[in-house]
């Protein structure tokens, strides 16, 4: 009823293997886009855009960045957090060093940093496997959390121990920093995150993506497939800890302003980002999407939504009420739907396809 | 000629141990060659250095020594949770750290409502079975044949539940555990010994001692009740046992119960040296560490485990740690595990992975 794919045919291998292969599905992204690009700058205001658009947008980047470790390799990795710490951290020294590049630029390789971190703490995963991966990535999130605590170099010596976000400007316009209108904030996101998604979805889809995919239904399987191991899982942690440390550089940078130095990056923070592709679903980057735009609502709804229906909470006991919240929802939905929102999505849009006939 | 004399001689570097000792060795030797060539010292600060003040002050050797002893006991005691659930339910549970300081908070928070200490101790203990029958029908029961690792997840839900939990009910304040009325000693002993004074504390001394006895008391249950071989039939095989008529889901509530009693007692001793609070997640997320450098399944490798990393973070802390900075006590641990798992990836008791295609 709502679309219907008929007289749709798929000449060509090509468009066999399109991500979007029927037209209505084009239509639907390109709505979205235009939504995102034009009605959200018109219709939100500056609260909506910084509250809610923005830490949106960038934990959709750093949920991509998990889900290709995580849902696509199959490598649980707990340290996520430290990898986009070693984003802002990295991007911080570079604006430092070199003030007059193109902040943009600076997010974008700040995620090369990041990426050789994470390769670094990646080579153990060639002998060590599963829950031992997870425990053995603790040791980077603590480890890493540690240096930007006790290594004075990386914040600049700053009294505050923290990162204090200099104000940059692209063609005089203010990007970042106090003068930054949340409209530029937003927008820069968007693009960044837009395009990286678009990458991550010609990754994922291409033979690298096939290839971390047999790396995490059987790695020895793959293995005896002429699948290098340690090409394939180095690469997932490369181009994971990439997405992580550009979407750490954007929180900082382009959400936060300024950083309460170990406060942001903590273990807490790597389990949200854990919890957004597990409710989202794992192994589909749209999921990410929808798992990112879940829990990152999830408090502010909880902190304005429930008190204007007339349920007042205070601040404290609606943190507590969300960490259940959280904690029953993650057991739900692996005992209900363990391919998270993004499988129910799939649902939806079968039931939509065959509505008034379901067969 | 027989086969002993035709059989290649064993090559040694094919022994895991053996390699391990050959390349610490070269790192020692290294190391030694280096702080004598290196001019301005660091290398000698490093490699020379804290032995040196080892064997000048055995004292605080001693000092540090056994503060690491007691620490890895409890950490010991937190990993001792995790294996008993690991073994019984193939069940990685994340929780056992938080259900640690969910049972102390429990416990304070019944004695602070004016129940009686030894009451409290009851009644939490009433909770930790309350909770164990929870899990075990609303997260176990329903992920029975999930990917282990889907259960590992819903172990970090059950975590931020109790996290929630434990905070709307108890408060996020930190609280004193009630030491004094369980009659738990307070106080130093000092000791004059080596040329120097150690002190050590009662409640220290007690914690060792009580856990000592709760892992014999653990041994003896599982190796000489009924319910102890049950269990035990479960950790080799969930089908075997199934077959010879086990209740795997009363095997799984009554596992969780005894992870619940050990989660009780460790939140006792951690919560009688600190405050309890949640900031004791921390802690307990230590204990992880421990359990890979154990190996999952052994409950001696949790013990030894626990003692290597206690030890070994405090030695690091203590002597090393000031050289870049202090702290390292937050992530030296994970980082010897690490350095153990690489040369055995199942942990020092671990049962050894075999993957089949």
């Amino acid at each position: 009823m709502f679309y219907r794919e008929a007289g749709q045919y798929k000449t060509s291998y090509s468009a066999d293997m399109a991500v979007f292969p029927i037209w209505q599905d084009r239509i639907g992204i390109a709505v979205i886009l235009a939504l995102a690009f034009i009605g959200v700058p018109l219709i939100g205001n500056d609260f909506f855009t910084t509250t809610v658009m923005i830490p949106f947008l960038v934990f959709s980047l750093a949920a991509i960045g998990l889900n290709i470790l995580t849902g696509y390799t199959g490598l649980i990795s707990l340290g996520t957090a430290a990898f986009m710490g070693v984003g802002a951290y990295a991007c911080y020294k570079m604006t430092t060093i070199f003030p007059n590049v193109n902040i943009i630029v600076l997010i974008l390789v700040s995620g090369l940093f990041s990426a050789a971190i994470g390769v670094l703490f990646g080579l153990p995963s060639l002998r060590i496997k599963g829950f031992y991966l997870a425990v053995a990535t603790l040791a980077a999130q603590f480890f890493l959390q540690w240096a930007f605590v006790r290594v004075p170099w990386l914040f600049n010596y700053n009294a505050s121990g923290a990162i204090e976000v200099p104000l940059r400007s692209v063609f005089g316009i203010p990007i970042t920093g106090a003068t930054a209108s949340p409209e530029t904030r937003y927008f820069v996101c968007l693009v960044l995150v837009v395009v990286l998604t678009w990458f991550a979805s010609n990754i994922v889809h291409g033979r690298l993506g096939r290839s971390w995919m047999a790396v995490r239904d059987m790695d020895i399987a793959a293995e005896l497939m002429g699948i290098k191991l340690l090409n394939a899982k180095l690469l997932a942690f490369a181009v994971s800890s990439f997405y992580c440390g550009v979407a750490g550089a954007m929180m900082i940078f382009l959400w936060y302003g300024t950083a309460e130095a170990a406060d942001v990056f903590s273990i807490r923070l790597s389990f949200t980002v854990l919890f957004m592709i597990i409710i989202g679903g794992l192994g589909s980057l749209i999921g990410s999407f929808f798992g990112a735009a879940f829990i990152a609502s999830l408090p502010t709804i909880m902190k304005f939504g429930l008190p204007a229906i007339g349920i007042p909470l205070s601040g404290a006991t609606a943190e507590h009420v969300t960490f259940m919240l959280l904690g029953a929802l993650i057991i739900l939905f692996l005992i209900v739907e363990p391919h998270g929102l993004a499988r129910l999505w799939q649902i939806g849009k079968q039931k939509l396809r065959t509505w008034p006939f379901p067969y | 000629m027989t086969d002993a004399t035709l059989r290649p001689a064993p090559n040694l570097l094919a022994n895991g141990w053996v390699k391990a000792a050959l390349i610490l060795a070269a790192i020692v030797a290294a190391a030694m060659v280096a702080a004598k060539l290196d001019g301005s010292g660091t290398a000698y600060k490093v490699f020379i250095d804290p032995f040196v003040q080892m064997v000048e002050l055995p004292d605080l050797l001693v000092q540090t020594l056994w503060e690491g002893l007691v620490t890895g006991v409890l950490y010991a005691l937190i990993a001792l949770g995790f294996v008993l659930i690991f073994k019984a339910s193939g069940v990685f549970n994340f929780a056992q750290g938080i259900m640690v300081v969910f049972a102390a908070l429990t416990l304070v928070g019944l004695h602070e409502k004016g129940v009686p200490a030894f009451l409290a101790v009851i009644l939490t203990l009433g909770v930790m079975f309350v909770l164990a029958v929870t899990i075990e029908r609303m997260v176990l029961r329903p992920l029975v044949n999930q990917p282990d690792i889907i259960l590992f997840m819903a172990t970090f839900g059950i975590t931020y539940f109790l996290i929630g939990f434990g905070e709307s009910v108890f408060g996020g304040n930190p609280k004193q555990m009630i030491a004094e009325q369980l009659y738990l000693p307070k106080g130093a002993i000092d000791l004059n010994i080596l040329g120097g004074r150690v002190s050590l504390q009662k409640i220290d001394i007690a914690a060792a001692v009580i856990a000592s006895i709760m892992i014999a008391a653990l041994a003896l249950f599982f190796q000489y009740t009924r319910i102890g071989r049950a269990l035990r039939a479960v950790a080799d095989s969930h089908k075997a046992a199934l077959s010879v008529g086990i209740s795997l889901n009363q095997i799984w509530v009554i596992v969780w119960f005894t992870a619940g009693i050990v989660a009780l007692i460790t939140g006792i001793m951690w919560g009688a040296r600190s405050d309890v609070s949640f900031a004791l997640e921390i802690v307990a997320l230590k204990a992880l560490p421990v359990l890979i450098l154990g190996g999952f399944t052994s409950i001696p490798g949790a013990i030894v485990g626990g003692l290597i990393i206690g030890i070994g973070e405090k030695l690091g802390e203590f002597y090393w740690g000031p050289l870049i900075g202090g702290g390292i006590e937050s992530w030296l641990a994970y980082f010897i595990a690490l350095g153990f798992l690489l040369f055995r990836p199942q942990g020092l008791f671990g049962d050894k992975i075999i993957e089949r295609i």
